[in-house]
């Protein structure tokens, strides 16, 4: 690791301030479960850190009805361990629980892995499927507008997560396939059903991030059950190919999964 | 026995201090005015150096020296050496190029290393080190050992045209060309044995230290055999000669044989604490890890078993191409050859082999012995073998195995091994009933009710441990010899320390060894304290590798202890006025046998240090030294069986069920065998499904990190069914034949077998990933 200053603030515009002040090569941290060891392996080199962990604003759960608020600075183990959540979006609290291993969940926030958005991520394929709202210091953004490509989001520099909220679909799950490596999803799906529909989140699989697939979507719509989307095709040009997993074979963990995800919606 | 003697569950007594936190490992090693290296390491996997400028490194904050190849061979270090010379068939020997501690002329894989930074932190070394600039030529690289051997292939070593190390040759040709002529049936099967990182916990480390008013120096370092880096670092690289230097393995995190050999880095820390004036202490990160440390396996071979209308073996073909990577590390040449081809036989009676192997350079990193070394690679051949064989016979593959069971023994096999005892059978039926495996039809049928392909494989394997007869090792071009010492110190109080040449690196030796003094007076464990891995306390010793601790090393504690005894009866009978043959030693007391006269074990212990009343001309204390060389290897043999079941929609294995049924002879502690057993079971299983190296074209380590590089988790790993059957060796006093590799050895045909059962195509190659496994599906449904 290279030389690097460590910021601690207690509040929003402290911390805004701070990353004004530091310019360009500041970076918020907020569980630094992928910044610290990039930084570990010497491929990131900011000069300071603000850490987020310790900013009021950014903590708590709220659920109002059917309606769920996550601050981004909330971790993944309160969120699969927060009881409302798991009554309301039992989905959800399954998707937290099956991030990382436990130190990860532990220092890992929701607000960080958003803003990361990691290709390989779990929150971004549930907030696409649940048609979820990021919220920021200066505004909010609908997730489809958001998670633009591989690590590309809509935040301007220096913009911080400040939460995440969704209303609970009627039915939703998430079906995760591990690399046998990293144990990142190498295709994750997050189902949601909705009087109006279904929605199909999809991370880990696509060439350029996670995604919505609308074949699936149309399919399940019509009959939301695992063999709807048994004679869709996905296409492999879309996917990623890499050491671990040819296009062809994630384009067919994308259906395996997407059934699995819809199999488990029902039994939750 | 005592409880705590021979055959019993005794708790670690090493685990408190390692559970604690408080064991003490080289990178816990502090000493005043120590100071932090890093090494400067090649980013191309072949190139020439034309000109390192260290100018601008030299100038940052806390930098004390930077070091380079040029200067350290001026200073006469020498290069890194092969200890084992194995001959071509044609009779020359093999084509080493030269490997030194730095490079100066030429790179040959990505992570060599050019040029060390000493500095007052790690991470100011470290960032000194990124600004060393050196000017590199790039040459075209070649990291697959078959591509190598190619015409116009990149070439790495004038020493090796051709890129060819040996074209080394085992068996009676004629013979098996013979026998494969009469043959009714002959299975042949290309196979792969995947390159693995071996991965300890602990990161290797080295701290040196150089004493300029004794002009003396002291090298810490993560060793499996710190007495042996000792000789050669004074012998063959000249750092000093040996009196003047003394090697330290303290606790030592798992080794896998990747900390047998004696690295650049320990050489270069010691050398460039003389220059550089200050103590130096390098510690591996893990990148380094993958990148430094020597890998294992990565072999390509042919097979070909010649069957009679009976279906008995006839005659065994093997052609191996084994990939030794850039350069010949410590014992290199012995693995693809003397470590593999030898158990080629297998468990069964096979009256021809013929083995061919060529030892090939490449642009990667240095290849040698890794848990089971050869072993694994032969086990694999014959056991995948064995069963493809079975199954194109529509024969059962536990009876075709029966038959050809060796019988009786000795057996003296084609390929050099004498095997001295065994009993195949026993451990194939002890397998068999564990496994259930006459239930497996209705277990596959109701896997198939839930849309589950569930297949079944075995292995029976042997292995040669107890490396091994000196005499026997030098003839076939060991640098060393393989016996192992020990020295039992009583004290005059009765408890006793334990010296040992052995080194553990989580093995439990502290408790076992001590087993030996608890079966033997009848002491507690906790009297006892076993001592290794210093060179200035222990005496010469040969380290821990090839399962040997047990056999040897404690073969030769038995030694010892055999003297200490009988000079404790001496005196006994003496103060007692009794006969020295109806002195008996038990529970910590020292009795005239069928009598109350008896003394404690400490009054004993006390009179021999105090004088007072020894026989006549007894010489006064109680410290007794043995060697003990062995007298054959041994062979520790087993079956393993494993079931598994297939997801058919993306390929991902389960293993069910892993049966492992194992011949280790006597075994000390059955707990801490258990223990090697599954620790080996999930590196075999690791290899089988898990673990792949992966390089790409321009020869960059694209699974250097745990994010690409697929380590078995718990979760993987079923809870296994292990058992022992107990056929004592013949070949040294305690009937021990080591435990150490079995699991890594045998287990992965059996996972390999099983999944082709499951899937119904053979066609599958290590490590069986879920997208190999559903292609392998897709091809044959």
């Amino acid at each position: 690791m290279y030389e690097t200053s460590y910021h601690r603030p207690s509040s929003l515009a402290e911390a805004t301030q701070l990353a004004a002040e530091k310019g360009d090569e500041a970076k918020y941290l907020s569980g630094g479960m992928t910044l610290i060891p990039t930084m570990k392996q010497r491929l990131a080199a900011p000069e300071a850190l603000i850490d987020l962990r310790h900013v009021g604003e950014l903590k708590g759960i709220s659920v109002n009805g059917r309606s769920i608020r996550i601050g981004g600075g909330t971790t993944h183990a309160e969120v699969a361990t927060n009881e409302e959540i798991k009554s309301v979006c039992p989905g959800f609290a399954a998707l937290a629980g099956l991030i990382g291993d436990p130190a990860v969940r532990h220092m890992g926030t929701v607000g960080g892995s958003v803003a990361n958005f990691d290709p390989a991520a779990d929150y971004p394929a549930a907030l696409l499927a649940l048609g979820g709202t990021i919220h920021t210091d200066k505004r909010e953004i609908p997730a489809d507008e958001f998670f633009q490509g591989l690590f590309e989001t809509a935040l301007d520099e220096g913009e911080i997560v400040t939460a995440v909220s969704f209303d609970a679909p009627d039915q939703c799950a998430y079906e995760k396939f591990r690399n046998p490596a990293s144990r990142y999803a190498m295709c994750g799906v997050f189902v949601a059903k909705r009087a109006d529909g279904v929605k199909v989140g999809v991370t880990g699989a696509g060439a350029s991030g996670a995604f919505r697939w609308s074949d699936g979507e149309q399919a399940l719509s019509g009959n939301f059950a695992p063999e709807a989307v048994d004679g869709l095709t996905v296409p492999e040009g879309d996917m990623v190919s890499d050491i671990h997993g040819s296009s062809a074979y994630r384009a067919n963990l994308v259906k395996v999964v997407t059934k699995r995800a819809v199999k488990k919606a029902h039994s939750h | 026995m005592g409880v705590e003697g021979i055959g019993a569950k005794v708790l670690r007594k090493e685990d408190r201090r390692f559970i604690t936190g408080r064991g003490r490992y080289v990178d816990d090693m502090s000493v005043p005015g120590m100071k932090y290296a890093a090494f400067v390491r090649s980013p191309h996997a072949h190139a020439k150096i034309n000109g390192i400028d260290t100018s601008a490194a030299e100038a940052m904050p806390g930098v004390i020296g930077i070091l380079n190849g040029q200067q350290l061979q001026g200073d006469g270090i020498g290069n890194l050496i092969c200890g084992w010379a194995v001959n071509s068939k044609d009779g020359t020997p093999m084509k080493m190029g030269a490997w030194p501690a730095l490079a100066s002329q030429t790179v040959r894989y990505v992570g060599q290393a050019v040029a060390i930074v000493v500095a007052d932190t790690q991470a100011k070394a470290r960032d000194a080190a990124e600004a060393v600039v050196i000017d590199y030529e790039e040459l075209p690289v070649v990291t697959k050992a078959v591509e190598a051997l190619k015409d116009g292939a990149p070439q790495l070593h004038p020493e090796a045209p051709g890129n060819l190390i040996f074209d080394w040759e085992l068996g009676d040709k004629a013979a098996t060309d013979e026998a494969f002529s009469k043959a009714a049936h002959v299975t042949k099967l290309h196979i792969h044995n995947n390159r693995l990182v071996p991965n300890p916990m602990e990161p290797r480390a080295a701290l040196g230290l150089y004493d300029p008013a004794e002009d003396h120096y002291t090298c810490w370092t993560t060793s499996q055999n710190p007495h042996v880096a000792r000789l050669v670092m004074s012998a063959f690289y000249n750092v000093a000669p040996e009196h003047k230097l003394r090697v330290i393995a303290p606790d030592v995190g798992g080794g896998f044989g990747s900390k047998i050999y004696i690295y650049p880095e320990e050489i270069v820390c010691l050398w460039a604490s003389k220059r550089t004036g200050v103590p130096v202490k390098w510690t591996s990160d893990r990148t380094e890890a993958f990148l430094t440390d020597a890998h294992g396996r990565d072999h390509e071979t042919d097979v070909e078993l010649a069957l009679d209308a009976d279906n008995r073996i006839l005659g065994l073909k093997v052609e191996t191409t084994a990939n030794l990577g850039a350069y010949m590390s410590l014992f290199s040449s012995s693995v693809p050859t003397y470590l593999y081809a030898t158990l080629l036989s297998g468990q069964y009676d096979i009256p021809a082999i013929h083995a061919n192997v060529k030892a090939v350079y490449t642009n990667t990193v240095p290849v040698d012995a890794y848990r089971g070394a050869g072993r694994p690679e032969a086990t694999y051949v014959i056991e995948r073998t064995m069963e493809t064989a079975a199954r194109e016979l529509g024969i059962s593959p536990a009876e075709f195995r029966r038959k050809n069971f060796i019988r009786s023994f000795p057996h003296q096999t084609p390929v050099i091994m004498n095997y001295d005892a065994g009993d195949f059978e026993a451990c194939l039926n002890a397998g068999m009933e564990a496994a259930d495996v006459s239930g497996f039809e209705g277990r596959r049928a109701e896997a198939k009710s839930r849309g589950k392909l569930r297949g079944l494989g075995m292995s029976c394997y042997i292995e040669a441990c107890g490396i091994a007869p000196s005499k026997a090792v030098g003839s076939l071009g060991a640098g060393v010899g393989l016996w192992e010492s020990a020295e039992v110190r009583v004290n005059p109080v009765g408890t006793i320390e334990i010296l040992t040449g052995s080194h553990s690196h989580g093995q439990g030796h502290e408790t076992t060894f001590a087993q030996l003094v608890a079966e033997r007076f009848g002491l507690p464990v906790d009297n006892v304290q076993v001592i290794h891995g210093d060179t200035d306390k222990v005496q010469f010793g040969m380290g821990t590798y090839g399962s040997r601790s047990g056999a040897v090393g404690m073969s030769a504690i038995h030694k010892a202890l055999d003297k200490v005894e009988a000079k404790a009866k001496k005196i006994a009978a003496h103060v007692l006025e009794a006969d020295e043959g109806d002195i008996v030693i038990e529970n910590g007391e020292v009795k005239v046998a069928g009598t109350d006269k008896k003394l404690g074990w400490h009054e004993v212990c006390l009179g021999a240090y105090t004088g007072h009343n020894l026989p006549d001309g007894m010489e006064p204390g109680l410290k007794e030294g043995a060697f003990y060389d062995p007298t054959n290897f041994t062979f520790p043999a087993g079956c393993y069986i494993c079931e598994v079941e297939v997801d058919p929609e993306t390929g991902t294995t389960e293993i069910i069920q892993f049966v492992a049924a194992d011949d280790f002879g006597r075994v000390i502690n059955p707990m801490i065998v258990e223990g090697q057993v599954h620790g080996g079971l999930a590196q075999g299983i690791g290899q089988a499904i898990l673990e792949s190296t992966h390089y790409d074209d321009s020869g960059q380590l694209t699974t250097a990190s745990y994010m690409d590089y697929a380590m078995p988790r718990a979760w993987d790993l079923p809870n296994f069914k292990v058992s022992t059957t107990e056929t004592l060796c013949p070949g040294n006093p305690l009937g021990m034949k080591g435990c150490g590799e079995a699991g890594a050895i045998g287990s992965p045909p059996a996972v390999i077998n099983a999944i082709t059962d499951a899937i119904g195509n053979n066609d599958l190659t290590m490590p069986a990933t879920p997208e190999k496994v559903w292609k392998a599906l897709n091809a044959v449904r």
